[in-house]
């Protein structure tokens, strides 16, 4: 395998709503700040690939108009998946270990605002038993939640321990949407918005973007002054049918951790993509993370959540601690679908 | 790097305007257990699953694949969704095989399909968003002003397309899969049929299809292990994608620059340097008749202004020294998010001699190309019988 490593990353500032800029104009100026950072021309990308969700945009096709905010003329070799960005940045990644190419401009954004998000999310479960019935991402996340707390892996007062933690440690990131919390006391006040999850155990609804710049091998070294090795990356997907799972827990998770090689050396940092609090511990298990492992400095999904990004962005935020020499070894974690259905895990390294 | 990667099972579905027999799981079963079949591999043996379709709204469930999971026998493995236009299961191919090429896998499925009988796909495509460029005309009136610019240009014959449309109807009478067998067509069928989008004719636009195509990609391990067994392999010998933006001063939609450098990359990787003489059979991306000729041009199989002539003299036939579209193309068969892939899978049935009554004798090296978006996303494969 080549080594292959993340340069660069910038960040949109996430917001409940982004309203006077579609999604072009919102993410332009991240990929403009990831590309300047990187060191690498903006025609001199060999590989461009960009992750998204037609059904945010209400638009088929919505990626295309994305183009515009890269470098496509003269053409480009470029790439699109309607995944998390995490995964456009797995593709990149195999681009390079091809060889055909030794860097890659990745991005992904996602618009929530126009819509109603957890109902659509409905509109991604079984269309023939599921989707009938209109279930909402909060709704079956509160089912996962309520499993997890029966079977012992958390519980209520954990959980509004994991969304004051998160929240509270956003207060250090420049981009996140909520830098505040009340204390978990307080916080187990409040009324259920589905039992058992309160309004804080909820990730918010946000707009924002992310871009990452990947380089191979010395041209890494020659552009970045403590490039973010990508040791180890994998991707899982768990079945689909919620009757079929056990939701206390995330097989596709610890496949991936394993695959990735999480285990292979100390976690300094883990970024993961829980947008629920009830998940930091599901996942926490299945990555084999110990309770003194830092989790979410950045504050993660619970501190801003745009979709399709809000995976890819647990890298960038790896991967700027690395660059900036906080941490030698971190794990980020993305996934998509209900209830932690689809799993990335990817450990990233510093040199040295 | 660069395992070298070999395509040892291709599956189809019969396609037609609606599959009400099947379940979207069936559907997709359908395909993917044919193509098992033909590579004599089961679910297990599969390392990922890559799939490709068109936009979700087509189907109205948001990334069905996740659904599919279970149906797919891919509890535990990697799942991947490509989604790039019209071009989708072309490059989801790509991404495939580049997953061997760079050795993360050694067996990988990978899938396209699309259930059109869900929605009207047509205007699907063309909805009203604020602040854009309203097209409300479809993908034919999208791209019939482009096709006059073309005969403007080339001076070519007003029954080009009329040509064409015959041909690959004809050649679809040959291809079970096929949706439509139009057995009665004539010349003159095709030329008093309904003008929808002047010059394009109902006749020589692409039908609205179900169907999945799947296919098993294997590193040069299981290449040789098929080619051992008798079944021979389709050795890929490069893949290419391209894209440029809707919109950008100095581009020509007719003959796009993302499609002329996409095929030049293709041909470098496979050391094809005169393709019209090199190449033996093409599967290409022609939803509307008169895209043959344009094509032809783009992809320097002839020079500019000269590719209808191609057509006119008979080298594009079955019987021609320059076969294209053997399997009756998309004229005969669009289940748009499959089309891409239909044409990889064909050129790759083609150098494994396994085409059935479409089969070209002989053919050694055949391209698979498939564009979409406003003419801006191109995706091309090169296959042969013999290893790269």
């Amino acid at each position: 395998m080549r080594d292959v490593a993340i340069i660069a990353t910038a960040q949109s500032k996430h917001v409940r709503a982004a309203t006077e800029t579609n999604e072009v104009e919102l993410i332009q100026p991240v990929i403009q700040e990831a590309t300047e950072r990187s060191g690498v021309g903006r025609h001199d990308f060999d590989f461009t690939c960009s992750g998204s969700s037609d059904y945010l945009a209400g638009q088929p096709f919505s990626f295309v108009m994305t183009l515009d905010a890269v470098a496509a003329w003269p053409p480009i070799s470029e790439s699109h998946v309607e995944m998390d960005g995490a995964w456009a940045l797995y593709e990149a990644w195999v681009k390079i270990q091809t060889g055909h190419a030794d860097t890659a401009l990745v991005y992904s954004y996602g618009k929530s605002s126009p819509g109603d998000l957890p109902r659509v999310l409905s509109r991604m479960t079984d269309s023939y038993y599921e989707a009938p019935l209109w279930p909402t991402s909060v709704d079956v996340a509160a089912l996962q939640a309520r499993a997890a707390i029966e079977a012992g892996v958390t519980s209520e007062q954990a959980m509004a321990e994991v969304a004051h933690r998160s929240r509270t440690a956003a207060a250090d990131n420049p981009y996140a949407q909520l830098t505040s919390s009340p204390d978990p006391a307080a916080l187990l006040e409040q009324d259920y918005v589905a039992d058992p999850l309160r309004r804080h155990d909820c990730a918010p609804i946000t707009d924002g973007g992310v871009a990452v710049v990947l380089a191979a091998g010395d041209k890494a070294r020659e552009l970045c002054e403590r490039p973010a090795w990508i040791r180890g990356i994998d991707h899982r997907a768990d079945g689909h049918h919620l009757n079929f799972r056990d939701l206390t827990a995330a097989p596709s998770v610890a496949i991936a951790a394993d695959k990735a090689g999480v285990a292979g050396g100390k976690v300094d940092v883990a970024e993961l993509h829980a947008c629920f609090t009830h998940q930091e511990q599901i996942l926490r298990n299945a990555l084999g993370l110990g309770d003194d492992v830092e989790v979410n400095p950045s504050g993660g999904p619970l501190a801003a959540n745009p979709m399709m990004a809000a995976g890819l962005i647990r890298l960038a935020e790896v991967a700027n601690r690395i660059h900036a020499g906080s941490i030698d070894r971190g794990v980020a974690h993305a996934t998509g679908g209900h209830a932690l259905q689809h799993n990335l895990v990817a450990v990233l390294e510093g040199e040295g | 790097m660069a395992e070298r990667v070999a395509v040892v099972g291709i599956g189809q579905t019969k396609y037609d305007s609606v599959r009400g027999d099947v379940s979207l799981p069936g559907l997709l079963r359908e395909a993917v257990f044919r193509a098992l079949e033909d590579a004599q591999l089961t679910l297990a043996d599969i390392d990922a699953i890559v799939i490709g379709k068109a936009p979700d709204f087509f189907e109205g469930i948001m990334v069905p694949e996740y659904a599919l999971v279970e149906a797919l026998g891919a509890v535990g493995k990697p799942v991947f969704r490509v989604h790039t236009a019209g071009s989708v299961s072309g490059s989801t191919a790509i991404v495939a095989s580049s997953m061997i090429e760079a050795g993360v896998h050694e067996r990988i499925l990978t899938i396209g399909w699309q259930m059109q009988s869900c929605s009207e796909a047509m205007w699907a495509l063309s909805v009203t968003m604020p602040f854009q460029q309203q097209l409300v005309a479809g993908a034919g009136g999208y791209f019939a002003p482009y096709i006059r610019q073309y005969m403007q240009r080339s001076k070519a014959p007003d029954d080009t397309g009329v040509l064409v449309a015959l041909k690959d109807r004809l050649n679809a009478l040959k291809n079970p899969y096929a949706h439509l067998h139009e057995h009665g067509i004539t010349y003159e069928s095709v030329k008093e049929s309904l003008m929808l989008w002047d010059p394009i004719r109902y006749s020589e636009t692409c039908p609205s299809s179900d169907g999945a195509i799947a296919m098993v990609l294997t590193n040069e391990a299981g290449g040789d292990a098929a080619a051992a067994e008798g079944r021979q392999p389709a050795w890929v010998h490069g893949t290419a994608f391209r894209s440029e933006p809707a919109m950008a001063a100095g581009r020509d939609q007719v003959s796009p620059q993302a499609g002329k450098d996409c095929a030049a990359a293709v041909y470098r990787q496979a050391g094809i340097t005169n393709p019209r003489e090199q190449v033996d059979v093409v599967e290409m991306y022609v939803p509307f008749s008169w895209y043959e000729p344009m094509w032809l041009e783009n992809l320097g199989f002839a020079e500019e202004g000269q590719g209808w002539r191609l057509t006119h003299d008979g080298v594009t036939a079955m019987d021609g020294d320059l076969p294209v579209n053997c399997s009756g193309g998309v004229l005969s068969t669009n289940p748009i998010g499959a089309s891409g892939m239909i044409r990889f899978g064909e050129a790759a049935l083609q150098v494994r001699g396994m085409a059935g009554e479409h089969q070209i004798d002989g053919a050694r090296t055949a391209v698979g190309h498939a564009y979409g978006g406003a003419a801006q996303f191109f995706a091309m494969w090169v296959v042969g019988s013999e290893k790269p």
